[in-house]
């Protein structure tokens, strides 16, 4: 069950194939205005409500600060985060890769012959493809966050950091739980409506057995403290906290980039994620532990902290302010692009602005997929203005775009796209050859024109459908102004700038 | 004071009304502009790309076509913020040191038109007349890199005649972004056909804005849907009187 980003073609095949899906773009354009004008409406509220402390901005770099300061000196603040948490009776585990990761979680639930765990809070876990790992060793992982459940159920791939089932619609799930929960434990309820409240419910009565009788739970965690060694999960359901508590076991994979150096420091962070996700004040479930407590919880607690290319991120001077990342999942939800075409375009469980750099980050440039995603923007900057971290995303997408180019400088046969670029850096480097160039497009537009037949609004003769791959593509649907028969270089130099 | 006109590439070949309207705006307004004719792009579509080495030539021509002046002057956005915010970036990975320099020095008095309008000339009221129904679609870049707020807004409302219509969802991108239009079309087209939705939606007879690339992918979906809605530069309403229309 649940399925695998691996092999998903390149972005714009693959938006393609969601722009075509209607019923897609109205649930995505119908959640993404809701939590947007929540969000707006509790950001107003920071910056009216503490104006002396400089409102959002100023939190907006306290939190930038804060993850900063850890990433400086990741390497003290993991080495602490170890020991304090060692030393509370949990056991650590170090994994380079997504194979040691798997391999530390399998046998943990193994030594317990365990043939099923519950997981929570567990992005990190499909970054990995820890399920399709238990699997291959028989053991069923039950997903408990409401929205992943769904996914889950539905044999699907999450779309959206926060809301995984964003791309379904109420009666959508119903019908998924209808078919789907009876064949893998409590069946959904008799007369089963279309109700969230009614909906929650099923998935609860759903859940609650498993929870009572898994003895392993595998979770994420949201932050890491490393003066303490505490781990923190936020959460709004509850499921959460039943899967931190009730098994025996608890495995916690947790990514390098989550430790936070002290618990005074948490505080930004946790003002600006709930604000920045949800659109609340504050998380319903904040849930805090350390190792182990005698008599109360889970008696053998693993952390397994994973790097997975998170050093690699960080060894990349601009790439690495992404790894400030608290997965709020503001930038999705006010990107024009992923609007759109929806999370699963992006080919991995981190979609959206955050995919679209991170990903590359993580896994390096050099594969086609990976390397379409720097340009799945616009560039339009809505993602930096709500990052509650200020990740300048579009800086970084930028950046990005020049090491795909860049690994591609050797290649033998380069791209159309390359020699344009020569072609166009030699003509724009001398307002001379530039000249020329326009004088041979007001002669192009003269041709144009004659495939079009068409004029703008205000009389200006334009290029309808025309063939080839550039303009081609442009005129899909757009038709295209023809170039004047003078350009304004022309023109000034022909009447000294309209004084003659 | 020494001011010039960066026209962009692209005014410069597509769309040479905006940068006489400026000549004509700026002259009414008592500004001498000057046209360095060495000029000849900001680089953005090479940086935006991804092709650094190739921006660096036109970097350096654009530092030696403006070195000197006080005042640099265009009627696009995202060539003004390209110029704040990129060029740097290109200098240094050129490890030219003479080259950065420049960029120090040309960077910051690079303006936007109408930055350059309210902040430099102190001037919200240009003595415009354009007696039409106009909606006002604030581009990404001019909003969110360069940060020019409302002063299109002050402008427009001086404007005699004019009468303005709120664009719904106005500070959602349009979708055009460079090579973005070409290498996601499908995307970026769906992105221009909400917009061009929404400005349909508002009545007016005209769409204005600071970046004719933005109003040339708006105003193709416009056209190819019959729409009857003409886009226009706001240098060119600005540049509008009663007694003369704008030199063209
Ligand atoms: S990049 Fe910023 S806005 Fe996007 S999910 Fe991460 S913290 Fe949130």
């Amino acid at each position: 069950m649940s399925g695998t980003f691996v092999g998903m073609p390149a972005f714009p095949e693959a938006a393609r194939a969601a722009l075509g899906d209607t019923q897609l773009r109205h649930n995505l354009a119908h959640a993404t205005g809701v939590i947007r004008a929540k969000r707006s409406r509790l950001v107003t509220e920071v910056e009216e409500s503490m104006p002396e402390s400089g409102g959002w901005e100023a939190l907006r770099l306290a939190g930038a600060g804060v993850k900063d300061r850890a990433l400086r000196d990741l390497e003290t603040q993991l080495v602490l985060l170890e020991e304090r948490l060692t030393a509370a009776g949990a056991t650590v585990h170090w994994a380079r890769d997504a194979a040691e990761a798997n391999a530390i979680v399998v046998a943990v639930a193994q030594r317990h012959q365990a043939t099923e765990v519950v997981k929570v809070k567990s992005m990190v876990t499909q970054e990995i493809g820890l399920n399709e790992a238990l699997e291959a060793e028989g053991i069923d992982a039950w997903e408990t966050d409401l929205a992943e459940i769904i996914v889950q159920l539905g044999d699907d791939l999450p779309s959206h950091i926060l809301v995984p089932a964003i791309h379904r619609n109420r009666a959508e799930i119903r019908e998924i739980f209808l078919r789907e929960m009876g064949k893998v434990g409590k069946p959904a309820p008799e007369g089963l409506t279309d109700e969230p409240a009614v909906l929650a419910g099923a998935a609860r009565e759903h859940l609650r057995e498993k929870f009572l009788r898994a003895k392993v739970a595998v979770s994420g965690a949201n932050f890491a403290i490393a003066e303490t060694g505490t781990l923190v999960v936020v959460e709004s359901e509850g499921n959460g906290r039943m899967c931190l508590t009730l098994p025996e076991v608890l495995v916690s994979v947790v990514g390098i980039e989550k430790v936070v150096p002290t618990w005074a420091e948490l505080d930004p962070l946790l003002r600006l994620l709930p604000r920045s996700s949800t659109g609340e004040r504050m998380n319903p479930y904040t849930s805090t532990w350390s190792g182990v407590t005698p008599g109360d919880g889970p008696q053998e607690v693993h952390v397994v902290l994973l790097d997975n290319g998170r050093t690699r991120a960080l060894a990349d001077d601009v790439g690495r302010q992404a790894l400030r990342c608290i997965r709020c999942s503001a930038c999705l939800n006010v990107c024009p692009v992923y609007e759109r075409t929806g999370g699963h375009a992006y080919g991995s469980v981190y979609p959206g602005p955050i995919g679209a750099i991170l990903n590359p980050l993580l896994k390096g440039t050099g594969d086609p997929q990976t390397d379409s995603l720097p340009y799945a923007s616009s560039l339009c900057g809505a993602c930096f203005e709500a990052c509650p971290v200020r990740i300048d995303i579009p800086e970084v997408l930028v950046h990005l775009r020049s090491k795909v180019v860049d690994g591609h400088r050797d290649d033998t046969v380069p791209k159309a796209e390359a020699v344009a670029f020569k072609g166009a850096a030699y003509a724009l480097g001398d307002s001379r050859r530039l000249a020329w160039a326009e004088r041979a497009s007001g002669l192009a537009g003269r041709v144009m024109t004659r495939f079009g037949r068409t004029s703008l609004p205000g009389g200006r003769a334009a290029a309808g459908r025309v063939p080839g791959p550039g303009v081609g593509k442009w005129t899909s649907a757009r038709d295209l102004p023809a170039p004047p028969a003078e350009s304004f270089r022309a023109w000034w130099k022909r009447t000294d700038g309209g004084r003659r | 004071m020494r001011v010039a006109l960066m026209v962009t590439c692209v005014n410069d070949a597509m769309f040479p009304e905006t940068g006489k309207a400026v000549v004509t705006l700026l002259r009414r307004l008592g500004v001498d502009v000057e046209f360095p004719t060495a000029q000849t792009c900001c680089a953005q579509p090479m940086v935006n790309t991804g092709y650094l080495d190739e921006a660096v030539p036109v970097v350096r021509t654009f530092v030696d076509a403006f070195a000197g002046y006080d005042a640099i002057v265009t009627p696009s956005g995202s060539c003004a913020g390209s110029a704040r915010h990129q060029h740097g970036i290109v200098a240094r990975r050129s490890g030219d040191a003479a080259l950065e320099r420049a960029v120090a020095e040309t960077s910051p008095r690079t303006y936007e038109l109408t930055e350059f309008l309210v902040d430099v000339l102190g001037v919200t009221d240009v003595g415009a007349y354009f007696p039409h129904r106009v909606t006002y679609h604030p581009t990404c870049h001019s909003l969110r890199m360069l940060g020019v707020g409302d002063r299109p807004r002050q402008l427009l409302e001086q404007v005699r005649g004019l009468r303005l219509t709120e664009l719904p969802a106005a500070e959602e991108c349009c979708g055009f972004g460079g090579t973005f239009a070409v290498k996601n079309a499908d995307t970026s087209i769906a992105m221009g056909a909400d917009k061009a939705r929404h400005v349909r939606d508002t009545g007016a007879e005209v769409l204005v804005a600071g970046d004719n690339s933005c109003l040339m992918h708006i105003g193709g979906v416009l056209s190819r849907q019959r729409s009857g809605v003409r886009v226009m530069h706001l240098a060119e309403i600005l540049a509008a009187t009663e007694d003369a229309a704008v030199t063209a």
